[in-house]
């Protein structure tokens, strides 16, 4: 941890090292288990997902819920084992290795490398258990070190996320932190193998607003101190924009848009994109803006026709959009991605 | 970063903190505990059949003469007619074959003693064991064990005992493992099955797969501690159902024992005292009354142990 700390600044800017790479990635859930169902329904939970990960990097993924984004982040985690595609990650000798449907001890060994902070703080953490117990679990199952150096590791890690002094926290129960303290031990226990990538999984949102800044902060500058990649999920494109630098946006399990975060706020491309940040409330009474009009609600992909996800919902689309499979990704001009015919 | 962590960690002083913990969360659940009151009485009650069985062997060898007051093959040469009344010699009377009551029914309180405490244990082995496995793996090992709890559940307990000591002989031992296994693998499993069901969906179990936990150690450490409240609760619920079969099964005469509370009243129902409880009282309330008592004895405290386990039960 400490050569990392070391060169600090020169970790994000300088590389820019594929650490993941995600293809066509997709998760199909099917509806019913029956025996003699022959021809069972599947929900297109993520459907076909593409994208790369540079070390160091925050990748946002935004979208209403439901639309596939805890799916994809965990199964990158391989928390859920993806039913088509591959996930190239660095293993530790710096090649890129599927870890789509890695068994066994290489899968093991993978999860030192990825770890997930998950979204509440209230239910991902035994509650039977202490801070120290559940900051160490990772080492201990990992069998990283014997138990007076899982001690110090803790600590430090407990240091890091700035709970000080950490010695007042190790024994401790959950039941007696504050919302945004957990988070801290959450994400204390996600960074205490030292992983290189993380995933986020709206670690803010059941926090109070007045918290959530801070946890926001710490998080961005442990991606800079060590070196971490971050995918970020959030409903919440103002905290997209604040820790991510390229988001995707995603609707019914595909991508819609992919680009520099600043660009696709700025300049959306995709209908969906503008519909979102129509959505965002300004805080200004008198502001006005041309609303989007989209129409009903966000649907359930259950063997979805072979049309434009989006279709259904869309302001600006036509019988091509209807008839034409999903548009793919393309390249919209200055590196942005967004899947339409139509923009 | 060395130098956040400031002093050396010393792991004795881990060990320190955790009996701490446990010493205050066993003081805590005490203090919910006694506020109850029921499971503070179920426990003084608990206390006096358990002095009383441990008195027995002590009284044996110095007070009580065996010849006289052996509890299967004493005879009270001092009473001209059995059965006798109550006595100074005999506090509770003789039984119809000249034996002591007083005497049979502490000699039989260990067995109770034994008996419960060994069924409840088989049954919570197996109750929690059953429940994390079926709710943690799911899919046909779900399948195959709640089919198996069916039919635990639809046997007949007693009818299914009645045919075994029928068939094979039936001890205090093999009728502790015979109800734990029923009903762990039925009723209990299912119960703590639905239990384990509300842990497995938690984030915190996520959390220890993706720190690379494997089965075991997720059962172990995550889904079975959470259920071993209920557990505990269960244990009572079922050392009550196991004294209460044991005695229908004894006063059936279809158990292979010495002597029990069941058999007392057996005894008494073949010599054909059962009806006349108004003039030989001495030979029913003895044991049916230590068995309605120790029942509810487990029972109150399981219920008592219910509300230190589940918050809503509480009253503030």
């Amino acid at each position: 941890m400490s050569e990392a700390t070391n060169n600090t600044q020169a970790i994000p800017a300088a590389t820019s090292r594929l650490l993941l790479r995600a293809i066509d990635l997709s998760k199909r859930f099917p509806l019913s288990s029956g025996w003699w169902d022959r021809n069972p329904s599947f929900v297109h939970a993520v459907d076909g997902v593409s994208f790369d990960l540079m070390a160091g990097e925050t990748l946002g993924i935004v979208g209403e819920s439901g639309c596939g984004k805890t799916t994809t982040g965990r199964m990158l985690v391989r928390l859920a084992e993806p039913t088509e595609g591959q996930v190239l990650f660095e293993n530790e000798s710096g090649d890129l290795e599927d870890i789509a449907h890695l068994k066994g001890q290489p899968l093991k060994d993978f999860r030192r490398r990825a770890q997930m902070v998950f979204q509440d703080p209230y239910e991902s953490m035994n509650p039977r258990r202490t801070i120290f117990d559940t900051v160490a679990e990772p080492l201990q199952v990992q069998k990283i070190g014997d138990h007076a150096e899982r001690l110090e590791r803790v600590s430090e890690t407990l240091g890091l996320v700035g709970l000080t002094p950490p010695s007042s926290f190790l024994f401790r129960f959950p039941h007696e932190l504050s919302g945004g303290q957990r988070q801290r031990v959450a994400i204390a226990r996600a960074l205490v193998m030292n992983p290189s990538f993380v995933v986020a999984d709206e670690p803010t949102s059941m926090l109070d607003i007045s918290i959530r800044t801070g946890i926001m902060q710490l998080m961005g500058e442990l991606a800079d101190r060590l070196g971490i990649s971050y995918l970020y999920i959030t409903h919440d494109l103002a905290v997209a924009r604040y820790m991510c630098s390229r988001i995707a946006v995603m609707y019914l399990g595909k991508i819609v848009e992919m680009g520099e975060t600043e660009e696709v706020l700025q300049n959306p491309v995709h209908p969906y994109t503008k519909a979102l940040l129509s959505a965002v409330p300004v805080p200004d009474p008198e502001a006005t803006r041309d609303p989007i009009d989209i129409k009903g609600s966000v649907s359930v992909p259950v063997d979805p026709l072979p049309r434009c996800r989006f279709y259904d919902r869309c302001p600006i689309a036509d019988n091509f959009c209807r008839d034409n499979d999903h548009p793919p990704l393309q390249d919209k001009g200055s590196g942005r991605l967004a899947a339409c015919y139509k923009a | 970063m060395a130098t956040v962590n400031a002093q050396p960690a010393v792991p004795s002083s881990v060990w320190r903190a955790r009996l701490r913990l446990a010493s205050r969360s066993v003081r805590e659940n005490w203090g919910l505990f006694v506020r109850t009151r029921i499971g503070l009485l179920g426990l003084a009650i608990i206390a006096m059949y358990a002095l009383l069985a441990v008195a027995h062997p002590v009284l044996m060898s110095t007070v009580w003469e065996p010849r006289i007051y052996d509890p299967v093959i004493g005879y009270a040469f001092d009473e001209t007619k059995q059965p006798a009344p109550p006595s100074l010699k005999h506090p509770l009377g003789t039984d119809p074959l000249g034996r002591d009551i007083l005497s049979q029914l502490m000699f039989s309180a260990r067995s109770e003693f034994l008996l419960g405490l060994l069924a409840a244990t088989v049954t919570v082995v197996i109750g929690t064991s059953v429940g994390a496995i079926a709710a943690y793996f799911g899919g046909w090992v779900d399948t195959i064990l709640m089919r198996l709890a069916d039919i635990m559940i639809m046997m007949p307990a007693i009818s299914v005992l009645i045919v075994l000591s029928a068939l094979i002989g039936v001890e205090h031992f093999e009728l502790a493992l015979l109800i734990g296994i029923l009903s762990g693998f039925g009723a209990t499993g299912v119960v703590l099955k639905s239990q384990a069901l509300s842990v497995v969906v938690k984030p915190y179990i996520d959390a220890a797969r993706s720190a690379g936990g494997g089965h075991f150690h997720i059962i172990l450490v995550h889904i079975v501690p959470n259920l071993l409240p209920l557990s505990f609760l269960y244990m009572m619920f079922t050392v009550t159902s196991a004294i209460f079969s044991e005695a229908v099964l004894s006063f059936l005469g279809l158990l292979n024992v010495r002597m029990s509370w069941g058999l007392m009243i057996h005894t008494t129902e073949s010599a054909g005292y059962l009806l006349q409880v108004a003039e030989f009282w001495w030979l029913i309330f003895p044991a049916s009354l230590s068995i309605t008592l120790l029942c509810s004895a487990f029972y109150l405290v399981g219920r008592s142990l219910d509300e230190v386990v589940n918050p809503r039960l509480r009253s503030r």
